[in-house]
């Protein structure tokens, strides 16, 4: 009886001791990475940290800021890895990021790090807008490509335009805000009174205008380059258009969530976001990454991304996007009759 | 001598034996849990609603330096305010996003000038931005002037109906009342005239393929409201196979949510219907001929006035449905605002979660409206059958039949043909331009949604629902109906049994947010699992299933309870024993009815979904939603053959259950 009680305790310690040995910290990381990304991001990270074991909270970046926003007196994230840096400037306003200096720091191009020093967010790559056009319909209307986003506004692409909607989608209101940045705010308003003239509709995603232009349900979409370059993978008939007056853009970045009880492996994980690996890694779909030299040109992007990239202040759309959004909900969400 | 009558005694009580007060803790229980997850949640929603976000100046208080770097006395915000006068109070009112610039209250400011300045808060809660810095203090912080210039103040939190008056102020806003009514009222108006017709030719015509007609009708039941939203668009879209129809009017907007309306209403008000056109006593239509009425003036003094609460009856849940429903809009809808939109707009566009519960409240009144309406209502419908009546039976008519054949066979070619075209969107590579089928479209994984995991979720989700819905559902109609007396208790929980009827998915959804994730909540922690998933599509679900429950405890004679007791048999060996085999067809039902509403619901569950949690219907909405319309269109197919299977496995079984158990129904 004795013996068969102490085999059963050597048993329950040898269990304990293999658990304790395999034992990996797990990092709750939230991302508004694309989902077919993530498990190779994964993948990449634990061939150096075979240790830390990544749970992946993903969705859009609208649902995810919501989600953390949600969560502000309780959070369940440890890491952001992969969000807007306009989402992540509102989480650090309501004091939600943990500041942090991740060794090579210093290699960044300083537009993709928070300026504060620790700063409380890291840029990984960046997210241009675009202009999604099909020749095939374009050609049926007798249209060429528009070149600049002044051209959206000319009377024969009434109807044939559409664009995401600010209020719901991140890329909506890179636009909105890089066109306030780029005209002034008066020419802005202006620019934007005529393009909702010629827009067919507003979408709630960012993704979705280049996608019904990819289809034909609309001949140009206003979205971003990397949902272009795989549409046209993917054997739609695109041009990717870079409007000549500059584009906006934001970028995916990463930080360290106050409160997180897992402060080293979050420290790790940030350490390695920013690694001329992970770089290499975010290269495969972006064409512009956060350390300057590395990134190599991405199949069916356009060229001339970086030179065309505005000198966006984040720090002012993040401060007024409340009121932008309140001014542009005031001017065009009335629009209730749909255009064909 | 008046005052000499006895004094009250004490009131008779029953007294209260184990099996009773066993009873009554079942009762109470499956109270409270409807307390929890529906009453609770719906007051934190209204409370939120009246939490408003403004400036509040009396809260910051300033020191000026003059060009030497002396600081002048301080002065409130508030003071500095009353005299410029720059800033309303309409401006002072703000969301929870606000920022106030401080510069406003300084008119000589000038971001070169040498001045310096302080700026603290008077209470503890006076936050600030430097930048993006958020500041909390009461202690003196100092500026120079280009930084002075980056400080924005931040509203504070209070309460008041301010959200509401905002509300009625926008009209962008406001338009979406009037759009939610119009789409509501005709689709309720076509609706109820399709269903009726199909539902006057099954019951009053000979025509042949009833069977297959009924079958076909209730095809819409098995899948999303937004199906029919996608079909439409490969139908009717810049691209679609039938665009030249709609001779250059748009699908997108109010006309292709109505359609889309009608197709997943359909069903709903058909059941109502028929059921109301089956009880017609023969005796009143021969009664009409002996007068010799002609069939057009019987139609309307017989037929009408006999099925005239199952019409208004159809006619409320019609519009209850389409004005509650999220999915089509948001698939069709195009620039067409409604609220069912807003409040996801709100809620996931803007963060403004306030506003969301502004407009949930907003979206409760129509459907509190109707569902009062429907009640009373359903109240009269009862006293119509008699005990003499001749069941009605139709006569053949060659010309009618033709007719009624035409009519359902034009809403089976519309419902075949919506599903149909779903079936094929999901099997072509790329629309328009490479038509070649593949099977490219099921690879979820490489898709936003959450993949094919979100689909076995989807089948978890729904099979928890069927078991632990039905177990609460009919245990509960048990004990509300088989208990003696608690007269005030009972009523109570018929009141709370009815009430998610009229609580909107999405309303009940954003309600559970308020309420769960709250961490001083401690059933904070099922917020983000399937528990709450289960929860929710439960109680969203509740209603029919409990009606359906009742209607089948009702036949069961009231006298069992007392025999059993006289044979000293407790209560539960009664139910287990009798009560359920006999509801079993009726337990069935409801299974089968939670199991369907889980797997296509996306309402309630959109707001609560976590990414290990993801579901095949909310992938369907978001796979739209990033413009992936052919793998939504593919998932969606998913759901219509899961629940189609269901479905068949639900007929199977009780038919044999049916032959086990129910045989002595037949003599």
């Amino acid at each position: 009886m004795t013996k068969l009680k102490s085999l059963y305790l050597g048993v329950a310690i040898s269990a304990f001791c293999t658990t304790m040995a395999l034992a990996e910290t797990e990092l709750t990381v939230y991302t508004a990475v694309e989902a077919e990304d993530l498990a190779r991001y994964a993948e990449t990270f634990n061939q150096d940290h075979p240790d830390i074991k990544i749970n992946w909270v993903r969705d859009s970046t609208g649902v995810i800021t919501a989600k953390l926003l949600a969560e502000k007196n309780n959070p369940q994230a440890d890491v952001v890895w992969g969000l807007a840096a306009t989402s992540l400037l509102v989480l650090k306003t309501e004091g939600m990021l943990e500041p942090y200096e991740p060794s090579g720091l210093d290699k960044l191009d300083p537009k993709f790090r928070d300026s504060d020093t620790p700063p409380s967010w890291v840029g990984m790559d960046a997210w241009v807008a675009s202009v999604c056009y099909n020749t095939v319909e374009g050609d049926k209307l007798g249209l060429t490509a528009p070149a600049s986003w002044m051209d959206l506004t000319k009377p024969e692409y009434a109807g044939h335009v559409v664009m995401p909607n600010p209020a719901s989608s991140g890329t909506g209101f890179l636009d909105v805000s890089s066109w306030l940045q780029i005209f002034g705010e008066e020419k802005g308003w202006e620019y934007m009174d005529a393009l909702h003239e010629n827009i067919a509709a507003y979408t709630h995603s960012g993704s979705k205008p280049c996608k019904m232009a990819a289809s034909g349900e609309t001949v140009i979409g206003v979205s971003f380059a990397f949902r272009g370059a795989k549409s046209k993978a993917a054997g739609a008939p695109l041009e990717i258009v870079v409007p000549t007056e500059g584009i906006g853009w934001d970028m995916e970045a990463s930080a360290i969530m106050a409160g997180t009880a897992n402060e080293e492996a979050a420290k790790t994980l940030l350490d390695w976001s920013i690694t001329s690996k992970a770089m290499e890694m975010y290269n495969t779909g972006y064409a512009v990454v956060a350390i300057p030299g590395i990134a190599k040109p991405v199949e069916h992007f356009p060229e001339g991304i970086t030179d065309a990239m505005i000198d966006n202040d984040f720090e002012w759309a993040a401060n007024n996007r409340s009121a932008i959004l309140e001014e542009w909900t005031k001017r065009y969400d009335t629009k209730s009759e749909p255009k064909g | 001598m008046t005052d000499l009558s006895l004094p009250a005694g004490k009131p008779i009580k029953l007294k209260l034996d184990r099996d009773g007060a066993i009873k009554r803790l079942f009762m109470v229980m499956i109270g409270l849990y409807l307390v929890v997850a529906l009453a609770l949640p719906l007051y934190a929603m209204l409370s939120k609603s009246f939490v408003t976000y403004g400036f509040d100046l009396d809260r910051y208080e300033f020191q000026v330096s003059d060009d030497a770097g002396v600081f002048g006395e301080p002065v409130t915000a508030a003071a500095l305010n009353e005299q410029l006068g720059v800033v309303g109070d309409a401006d002072l009112r703000s969301s929870s996003d606000g920022r106030l610039s401080v510069t406003v209250f300084f008119s000589d400011f000038s971001f070169r000038s040498p001045v310096k300045y302080r700026i603290r808060g008077t209470t503890p809660d006076a936050p600030y931005l430097v930048g993006l810095d958020l500041q909390n203090s009461t202690e003196w912080q100092e500026y120079d002037s280009n930084t002075f210039r980056r400080i924005n103040l931040r509203p504070v939190q209070s309460v008041g109906p301010q959200n509401y008056i905002e509300y009625f102020s926008n009209p962008a806003l406001f338009s979406s009342i009037e759009n939610s009514l119009f789409i509501a009222s005709v689709s309720t108006v076509l609706t109820v005239f399709f269903a009726f017709g199909f539902a006057y030719a099954i019951n009053r015509s000979c025509m042949p393929f009833k069977g297959v007609f009924k079958l076909v009708a209730m095809m819409p039941i098995l899948v999303p409201s937004l199906l029919p939203g996608i079909a439409l668009i490969y139908l009717f879209g810049n691209q679609g196979m039938l665009k030249s129809i709609l001779m250059g009017q748009s699908i997108y907007g109010p006309l292709g949510i109505v359609i889309g309306s009608v197709f997943f209403t359909f069903p709903h008000a058909l059941i109502i219907i028929t059921t109301a056109l089956s009880i017609a006593d023969q005796r009143q239509y021969e009664a009409a001929e002996s007068l010799r009425a002609s069939r057009w003036r019987t139609f309307w003094t017989v037929t009408i006035p006999g099925a005239r609460y199952g019409l208004i009856s159809a006619a409320f849940v019609t519009f209850t449905l389409v004005i509650t429903d999220f999915g089509l809009p948001k698939v069709i809808g195009g620039q067409y605002n409604v609220l069912a939109i807003d409040i996801y707009k709100q809620v996931i566009g803007q963060q403004n979660f306030e506003m969301g519960a502004v407009v949930s409240v907003i979206l409760l009144i129509p459907a509190v409206l109707a569902f009062y309406v429907d009640r009373q209502v359903q109240k009269k419908q009862v006293s119509l059958l008699s005990a003499r009546s001749v069941p009605y039976q139709p006569k053949p008519n060659r010309r009618f039949e033709a007719l009624c054949l035409a009519w359902c066979g034009l809403m089976t070619v519309f419902i075949v043909g919506i599903i149909g075209v779903c079936q094929y969107a999901a099997l072509i590579k790329f629309w328009p331009y490479d038509l070649s089928l593949s099977l490219n479209n099921y690879a979820f994984d490489k898709m936003d949604g959450g993949g094919w995991s979100a689909y076995w979720n989807s089948i978890k989700l729904a099979g928890l629902t069927a078991v632990v819905g039905t177990v609460i559902v009919f245990t509960g109609a048990y004990m509300v109906e088989k208990i003696d007396g608690f007269r005030t208790g009972r009523s109570l929980f018929q009141f709370l049994a009815m009430l998610p009827m009229a609580v909107p998915g999405m309303v009940l959804g954003l309600a559970y947010i308020f309420f769960f994730n709250n961490p001083d909540n401690p059933l904070n922690v099922i917020y983000g699992t399937m528990t709450i998933l289960v929860v929710s599509t439960v109680t969203h679900f509740y209603t029919v299933g409990h009606l359906t429950a009742l209607t089948a405890l009702k036949q069961i004679d009231a006298e069992f309870e007392p025999v059993a007791s006289s044979l000293r048999q407790p209560f539960y060996r009664l139910f287990t024993r009798v009560t359920v085999p006999v509801c079993l067809p009726a337990v069935l039902d409801i299974s089968i009815y939670m199991f369907v509403n889980a797997m296509t619901t996306v309402s309630a569950v959109v707001f609560l979904y976590s990414t290990h949690t993801a579901l095949a219907s909310v992938a369907v909405l978001n796979m739209d939603d990033a413009g992936d319309i052919a793998p939504a269109a593919a998932m969606g197919m998913m759901i219509f053959y899961t629940n189609a299977t269901a479905r068949l496995v639900h007929l199977f079984a009780s038919r044999r259950i049916l032959g086990t158990t129910q045989a002595w129904r037949k003599r």
